[in-house]
């Protein structure tokens, strides 16, 4: 066989626990090669046993056929492997060529020299279709482009093996589809490729073999041509998996929200970020604002909620304005709300995690008494929704948020916010960066939720997700609400049109 | 009353240990005073309760957490962190000594590690300069649990001195009343003037986002001058160029604590300063404000998505934090015999402040050892020039400290990677572990 990369009964030990355990991963020349697990299955470990920042303790890694020792991240370039990493490692005020030569740039009596850079950069773009504009700014370009710099970054360093770590999340069903040509042009090529994801539909349209990983353990390799998308499920996950969602019809009754004429004004940009939107959101029904990130959803959450003031318009909850009230007034009044971002809002990393559950009710009579908190009653509660909500942490109540693993931190919120027992739930991408098991988890508890005559209102930038948990569709684009769909008469391709803005239909 | 028979009941040993101490402290000595063998056997007392205090606190905890490993703590790694800042600081001070005067080095070393210790009047002494110092160091550390960085406790100290010498001077009709009222107002309006002054930052940060740490440094300069200005308008002494004298009925009362700390300076600012900390610690850790506060100073973004008044709680903090330092100026002066002057010097017990709440990890417990570890240094330099050497050596010490403790960070990785290791091995197992029964 003619394999490029091969990494043979790889063992990585970390004090306590082996995040990679007689793993091996062959991979072919000109293939592309998932490799499939769950947060915290080892893909990031193995890969970077091969990037050389971690020494195995046991097995080889051959390269070319050839046994070598990869002790650091110059050897593995040398070695012609290059990654495309999930976060872009770029400099916003360089342009598209300064970052693509950073680190190897040509001089000329001591003066930098970027002629001969740039003719290279332009004859790669051309060859693997990387359409980039060498002298924009990376702050002024699109995410899109931004994974692009990233790709001709590695072939400008005559990267022949390239790992892409999930490269997928932060881009439109538009740009996947553009990445996912690109990548099959390059293996035409001759170069190969590592595809690091959770996302089985992806590797099931792009990759010729799959590699799955769970808790460390190898599990085995399968050609995606033959494999369905739930085999290759339960073997990440190790038990059966559902994707449908399971949920009845939604019966949605009385209206619990109504955003009327809201409209948000940004002084920096001197724009409206959020036009004149309107919508309900009714008991017992999910309703999903679809979009691409930055269209205005999350200043339209900030207005509901209040953490932004609105410029126009009004929010009513159960018949009470609460356009101008306090964001104290709003939660007290009946909004729960999973923030978009965990870390900045949702939770204070330095309190434990019996402090986080009682972040939004330690004012209530519940948890303090003349101002003095009631550590009983806060530990008592905290261990019942650990309970409840299958929270797990290294310590129990009192682990400190930050060294919990990101789904247990998710769940911590998700399990506060459905605790508070209130008429809305907004949950803003409440499955962003968890795994399969945490993301069917947190499915279940919205439609529980939504099942239990809660009005819930769902942001999400998934569209697996946005057409399995919603009951109605609407989606935002520049800020503006362009069109409401169900979901059970609309395909994702139609909603990624009007996600993009290619689309709009008046209402 | 049967919640205080329940906590009676649960608290016996501790209540009987503050008790005592009481008695030790403020009544025994005045009964025993005619006699030294009985003052003797009173201090001898002190150090009994004192011990068998923290021997039972100590198996008290070994018994409730049997499983506890001293490497899974975090305050352990940081306590260590301060510990091996002032070992260093030591260190290099021996070294100093030894380049100037290589005979008396060791001598004057052991000196330094007495300190304040030497004898029951460097003991007193040292008590009595480190009630300033813990104070201001109270202040730096409760603005710094909530996020803020105070370094104007120089000024809100200074116009806390003046409004209690202005007390003092002025206030004499309070003292016919009662004396301990006349003092009793004069570090009421210490701490309000300091709480005005560390108010003014604190507003201008949460309302117009000015940095509190440009804000505070400028209003000290401010406090200086004004102060220069008040004295010489109010309660100026021309002959001597300073302040008028206080009334004796002002001067902070001793409790009795010079009968055990003989011929030294000893006063009861020690018990203001004990008090203080045992507010801020009940502050920070028992109620819904310091909830709050604590929110706010770790993740301002996330206290407001809870609905939490950010504003002003940065403003409230700040006026504690101002108020604190402007009690530690009443400490400084209600003093018969020192004079506050109308001189255009920064007032230096405000810097030596953010060292201690560096030092003293921003803990109100922690900033109390350490200011009386500092204040243990300062009478063991008293005590160097017996040796031929300046006292100022003993600055130098503290100044590394200082420099080692803010890289504290720094140290702290040092002793956390030797640690951590451990500790992650345990918590993985747990999670492992508890993942394994969750497969079941």
């Amino acid at each position: 066989m003619n394999y490029i990369i091969e990494m043979l009964n790889i063992t990585k030990e970390f004090p306590g626990i082996k995040a990679n355990d007689n793993v091996t991963l062959q991979l072919k020349k000109g293939e592309i090669h998932a490799l499939l697990g769950e947060n915290g299955a080892g893909k990031s470990t193995l890969m970077s046993v091969l990037f050389g920042l971690y020494q195995p303790e046991e097995g080889i890694i051959k390269v070319r056929g050839e046994e070598v020792a990869i002790t650091n991240p110059n050897d593995a370039n040398d070695l012609g492997i290059g990654m495309v990493h999930q976060h872009f490692k770029l400099v916003h005020n360089f342009t598209v060529a300064e970052n693509i030569v950073l680190g190897y740039e040509d001089t000329k009596y001591g003066f930098l020299e970027y002629r001969d850079a740039i003719k290279k950069i332009k004859s790669l773009s051309e060859q693997y279709k990387l359409k980039v504009d060498v002298n924009s700014l990376i702050s002024e370009i699109s995410v899109g482009m931004q994974q692009r710099v990233e790709i001709l970054k590695m072939l400008y360093r005559d990267a022949e093996i390239l790992i892409f770590d999930e490269p997928t999340a932060v881009l439109t069903p538009q740009e996947i589809e553009e990445l996912m040509h690109i990548m099959r042009d390059m293996t035409k090529e001759g170069k190969s490729i590592v595809l690091i994801t959770h996302k089985l539909n992806e590797i099931k349209q792009v990759a010729d073999r799959c590699s799955v990983l769970r808790k460390g353990k190898y599990i085995g390799t399968v050609d995606v041509a033959n494999t369905t998308v739930d085999k290759m499920a339960e073997m990440m996950v190790g038990r059966e998996v559902s994707f449908k969602v399971d949920k009845e019809k939604a019966k949605p009754s009385d209206v619990v929200l109504t955003v009327d004429h809201l409209s948000v004004f940004n002084q920096r940009i001197n724009k409206d970020v959020v036009k004149d939107v309107s919508f309900e959101v009714k008991k017992g029904e999910i309703l999903c604002i679809a979009g691409i990130e930055g269209n205005g959803q999350t200043q339209l959450i900030e207005a509901i909620t209040g953490l932004t003031q609105s410029s126009n318009g009004r929010v009513v909850l159960n018949n009470q304005d609460l356009s101008n009230q306090s964001i104290r007034d709003r939660n007290v009044a009946g909004v729960s709300h999973i923030p978009e971002d965990r870390h900045k809002h949702g939770l204070v990393l330095d309190y434990t995690l019996e402090e986080n559950l009682i972040l939004q009710s330690y004012f209530t009579e519940k948890f303090q008494k003349n101002g003095f908190l009631k550590f009983d009653a806060i530990h008592t509660h905290a261990e019942n929704l650990i309970d409840s909500f299958d929270i797990r942490s290294g310590k129990g109540p009192s682990t400190i948020a930050r060294s919990m693993s990101g789904g247990n931190q998710q769940k911590v919120i998700v399990a506060r916010e459905i605790d508070r027992d209130t008429d809305l739930l907004i949950a803003v991408q409440p499955t962003r960066g968890l795994d399969v098991g945490a993301i069917e988890y947190i499915h279940k508890q919205l439609i529980a939720q939504r099942d239990a005559g809660k009005a819930v209102l769902l942001i999400s930038l998934e569209l697996d997700e946005v057409m399995n948990v919603s009951d109605r569709i609407i989606v935002m684009y520049e800020g503006e609400t362009v069109g409401e769909f169900d979901p059970e008469h609309v395909t994702e391709n139609e909603l990624g049109l009007y996600m993009a803005g290619s689309k709009r239909s008046d209402h | 009353m049967t919640k205080i028979q329940h906590f009676l009941k649960h608290n016996i040993v501790g209540v009987v240990t503050v008790v005592s101490l009481f008695l030790l402290f403020f009544v025994l000595p005045s009964i025993f005073s005619g006699s030294d063998l009985l003052l003797n056997v009173n201090r001898l007392m002190i150090i009994l309760v004192g011990l068998t205090y923290i021997i039972y606190k100590y198996m008290m905890f070994r018994q409730n957490y049997p499983n506890f490993k001293f490497a899974e703590s975090t305050t352990l790694v940081n306590v260590l962190g301060s510990v091996i800042a002032i070992v260093i600081g030591l260190i290099f001070g021996l070294i100093l000594m030894f380049f100037v005067s290589p005979a008396n080095a060791m001598p004057g070393f052991f000196t330094i590690l007495k300190g304040g210790f030497n004898n029951l009047k460097s003991l007193g002494n040292m008590i009595y300069f480190s009630v300033p110092i813990i104070l201001t160091g109270l202040s730096v550390a409760f603005a710094f649990r909530t996020g803020l960085f105070n370094i104007g406790a120089t000024g809100q100290l200074t116009m806390g001195a003046f409004a209690a010498v202005f007390i003092g001077v002025r206030g004499g009709f309070l003292g016919d009343i009662h004396p301990l009222l006349h003092w009793g107002v004069a570090v009421l309006g210490a701490g309000i003037a300091g709480g005005i002054w560390g108010a003014i930052p604190g507003i201008l940060k949460a309302y117009r986002n000015v940095n509190e740490v440009v804000a505070s440094i400028m209003l000290n300069y401010v406090a200086m001058y004004l102060n220069t200005i008040l004295i010489t308008t109010y309660i100026y002494n021309v002959d001597y160029a300073r302040a008028l004298d206080i009334e004796r009925t002002s001067a902070t009362p001793t409790f009795n604590l010079d009968l055990l700390f003989p011929t030294s300076s000893v006063n009861g600012g020690i018990v203001v300063a004990v008090i203080i900390v045992i507010i801020l610690y009940v502050i920070l850790n028992k109620t819904t404000f310091g909830y709050e506060l604590k929110a706010v100073g770790f993740n301002r973004d996330a206290s407001k998505y809870a609905g939490m008044n950010a504003k002003r709680n940065i403003v409230y903090s700040m006026m504690i934090s101002g108020a604190v330092a402007g009690i530690a100026g009443a400490m400084m002066f209600l003093v018969v015999g020192k004079h506050l002057k109308p001189e255009n010097i920064l007032l230096q017990e405000g810097f030596t402040g953010i060292a201690i709440s560096l030092l003293g990890l921003s803990n109100p417990i922690g900033v109390l050892l350490a200011g009386l570890f500092y204040g243990s240094l300062q009478q063991g330099g008293y005590y160097m020039q017996l040796y031929d050497f300046k006292p100022e050596i003993i600055d130098i010490i503290i100044a590394v400290i200082i420099y080692a403790s803010a890289l504290a960070l720094f140290l702290q990785t040092f002793v956390i990677r030797r640690l951590k290791a451990r500790e992650m091995t345990i918590d993985a197992k747990k999670v492992v572990e508890q993942e394994k029964e969750g497969d079941k």
